[in-house]
């Protein structure tokens, strides 16, 4: 066990990029979608793609922030047997396979929970997962995970939405570690034609209270959204327009449809 | 009876978290935090105003049809043979079960929060009509959410619901119960939070909803008390009641926390039985977990997953339970028992024969526990039966279900 003094590799990550005036470009995958083992594949396929940063979706039965397209994929992962030791397998194989870019998991309490707080953070530290976003679990209620998190140096990674108060973002400071995930609209994920106007306000509102990174997600589908976001926050996080462009195909070609979809919203295709 | 208007008991528990021992607090999606703090605000402010109580009082009264009977049922006693068994009334309310009482209490939280637009889940479609019919009477929107499974087993309140006005939302997911339909609105209010009241109909989700749910329902055990007293000279030695979420349950039970003589029984659904999969029996079989909102017993597998429960009675097919059952549970207060499908039958069958009265099938899982646990008791000893709701909406169900069982 390290620590808490070095930065973790999320906080490296952005500060690398920063200083090559680059943005993260975040895929969200659902671990075990289309197919179980295709994860595999996909994640180092994004990477070429453009991606800087993964986060791996933990499938939940009852996904209470998401659409329909997040939804589907993890009921799919689930059917097709995927499991949370499953997901944490899946980060130990990709490290193994030199997989270098930070990995995230994103998922509900519940599962976590059931895992061990205490076991769930130790096994993502040894498996290579530099933090996680657990939507269900608010500042107020993460009190003990948060200190488990520090002492294995993975980060928690807190939400922060366009109906959040001024004291509720600024509560996170000393709290929130890696970056902050901003929600860019008043719902669940889901592709979405615009983005939200006030998105450059809400950015500057956040900005001015808090000092880490901010990563916007919910909503975002194409390459001009990332520009435009790009403008104002330190990365874009695009989970339902890939996934349902990996329902539209061919499992086999999930890893191909990855590539294409990172480089075009990436703007190299 | 007078109901007065003795604002709740207030030094109970939750603490100001939402917190029954380990159990409760608020676990919400970032986007309805400030929802949820504001709803704790204006219901903080309600709960000690005396003027919402007149007003919440008079519509229990005139409009909901309280206080309700406290019905002493010879019939059923003597066919049981044990104690002396008093039936608390709640299905000859106005919309025939005790979803009404809160639907009312948060309809007048909605109108005076300046919320224009009201969402609801149900399971057995009472809580959807007390909502639609709340809404009605106060001129909000309505939109309710219902597993595909629901509508299509409890269709008679699926039409009551469209004649007063309300949107039926059939949501296909998961197990398309009540867990499912409770996603899909809490889904909804993230979406449309500026506008909409999320009106929960248990005592499940965040704080305060599990506090304030009982508050509402907590009516039916005040009443009780002082009916008992006024019946018999003294509080009952056991109540029981049906556990779905917990309202009911809730409801009745509060009132007599405090007094350690009286026996609190809660009857879960345990569909073919606890040891099958098919069942919904939380407390029993569940394991403590996080489910829309609250910590709490939980039916979930080895991996965290939320298992489908099973249960032929529509309002108890959930797989979480509200948290303070849970906290009640741990600390002793109240036992939980596990009823099967085809013993509420029985109960089901043994109410009509005894006293015609043809109960919901949620409460009929009482009137059997209520027979087991008579076995051990004598004469002189005094039982309530929280009798949630009438069976109207359960015919369709029932009779096919005898048709083969009996
Ligand atoms: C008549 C009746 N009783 C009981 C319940 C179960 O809910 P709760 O446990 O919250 O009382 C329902 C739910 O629909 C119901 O309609």
């Amino acid at each position: 066990m390290t620590t808490a003094t070095t930065p973790s590799r999320i906080a490296g990550h952005f500060a690398e990029l920063a200083s090559q005036n680059r943005k993260a470009l975040v895929p969200y995958v659902t671990v075990g979608h289309p197919t179980k083992e295709s994860t595999l594949e996909i994640v180092p396929a994004l990477i070429e793609g453009g991606a800087t940063m993964v986060e791996l979706g933990v499938p939940f039965s009852d996904p209470l922030a998401d659409g329909p397209t997040i939804q589907r994929s993890g009921f799919k992962a689930l059917q097709n047997g995927v499991t949370l030791a499953f997901c944490l397998e899946t980060a130990r194989d990709l490290r193994a396979g030199g997989v270098e870019v930070p990995l995230i998991f994103m998922g509900y309490y519940n599962p976590i929970l059931r895992y061990g707080l205490e076991r769930f953070v130790a096994d993502c530290a040894e498996a290579g997962v530099d933090g996680f976003i657990i939507p269900d679990l608010p500042p107020d209620e993460s009190a003990e995970l948060a200190a488990i998190s520090r002492k294995h140096q993975r980060d928690l990674i807190f939400m922060v939405a366009p109906t959040s108060r001024d004291q509720h973002i600024e509560s996170l400071n000393g709290q929130a570690s890696g970056f902050v995930y901003c929600v860019s609209i008043t719902g669940v994920t889901g592709a979405r034609d615009d983005v939200s106007v006030d998105l450059p306000a809400f950015l500057a509102r956040v900005r001015s209270k808090l000092e880490l990174p901010l990563a916007v997600g919910f909503g975002i589908s194409t390459p001009e959204h990332v520009r435009e976001i790009g403008r104002d926050a330190d990365g874009v996080i695009v989970g339902s327009a890939l996934i349902s462009r990996f329902d539209e195909a061919d499992p086999a070609d999930a890893p191909t449809v990855a590539r294409e979809f990172m480089r075009y919203l990436s703007g190299q295709a | 009876m007078t109901t007065g208007t003795t604002p709740f008991d207030i030094t109970s528990l939750p603490d100001d978290r939402g917190r029954f021992g380990e159990f409760g607090g608020s676990y919400a999606p970032v986007t309805l935090i400030p929802a949820v703090e504001e709803l704790r605000t204006a219901y903080n402010e309600i709960r000690e105003d005396p003027e919402f109580h007149i007003e919440f009082e008079s519509l229990l009264k005139n409009y909901v049809g309280r206080p309700t009977p406290l019905y002493f049922a010879t019939g059923l006693t003597d066919a049981i043979g044990g104690p002396k068994i008093y039936l608390k009334r709640e299905d000859l309310v106005h919309t025939g079960a005790h979803k009404i009482n809160n639907a009312v209490g948060q309809g007048l939280l909605a109108k005076k929060m300046g919320k224009p637009r009201v969402i609801a889940e149900t399971g057995a479609g009472q809580h959807g009509v007390a909502t639609a019919t709340v809404c009605a009477k106060m001129g909000l929107e309505c939109v309710i959410y219902m597993g595909e499974l629901d509508v299509e087993r409890q269709a008679l309140n699926v039409a009551r619901m469209r004649l007063l006005g309300a949107e039926v939302r059939a949501v296909s997911s998961g197990s398309r119960t009540l867990k499912d339909a409770m996603n899909e609105a809490i889904r909804d209010w993230v979406t449309n939070v500026e506008n909409s009241y999320y009106l929960i109909g248990s005592v499940a989700g965040m704080h305060p909803y599990p506090m304030m749910v009982r508050d509402f329902q907590s009516v039916i055990g005040r009443e009780a008390r002082d009916q008992i007293r006024e019946a018999e000279g003294r509080l009952p030695d056991a109540i029981v009641a049906c556990v779905g979420g917990g309202s009911n349950a809730m409801g009745i039970f509060h009132p007599f926390l405090e007094h350690a003589e009286v026996a609190l029984h809660g009857a879960e659904a345990a569909g073919d039985g606890v040891g099958t999969e098919r069942h919904a029996a939380t407390l029993t079989a569940g394991h403590v977990g996080v489910l829309h909102g609250s910590r709490s017993y939980v039916l979930q597998d080895a991996d965290g997953q939320i298992m489908e429960a099973h249960s032929i009675s529509a309002g108890l097919d959930y797989p979480g339970v509200g948290p303070e059952h849970s906290y009640l549970k741990d600390s002793g207060r109240a036992t939980y028992h596990p009823v099967t499908d085809a013993e509420a039958l029985d109960g089901f069958k043994l109410l009509c024969r005894t006293e015609g009265i043809i109960p919901a099938l949620e409460p009929a899982h009482a009137i059997h526990l209520a027979q087991r646990l008579s076995g051990d008791m004598s004469s002189d000893d005094i039982m309530i039966i929280n009798l949630s709701g009438r069976g109207d909406k359960d015919m369709h169900t029932v009779t096919e279900a005898l048709g083969v069982m009996s």
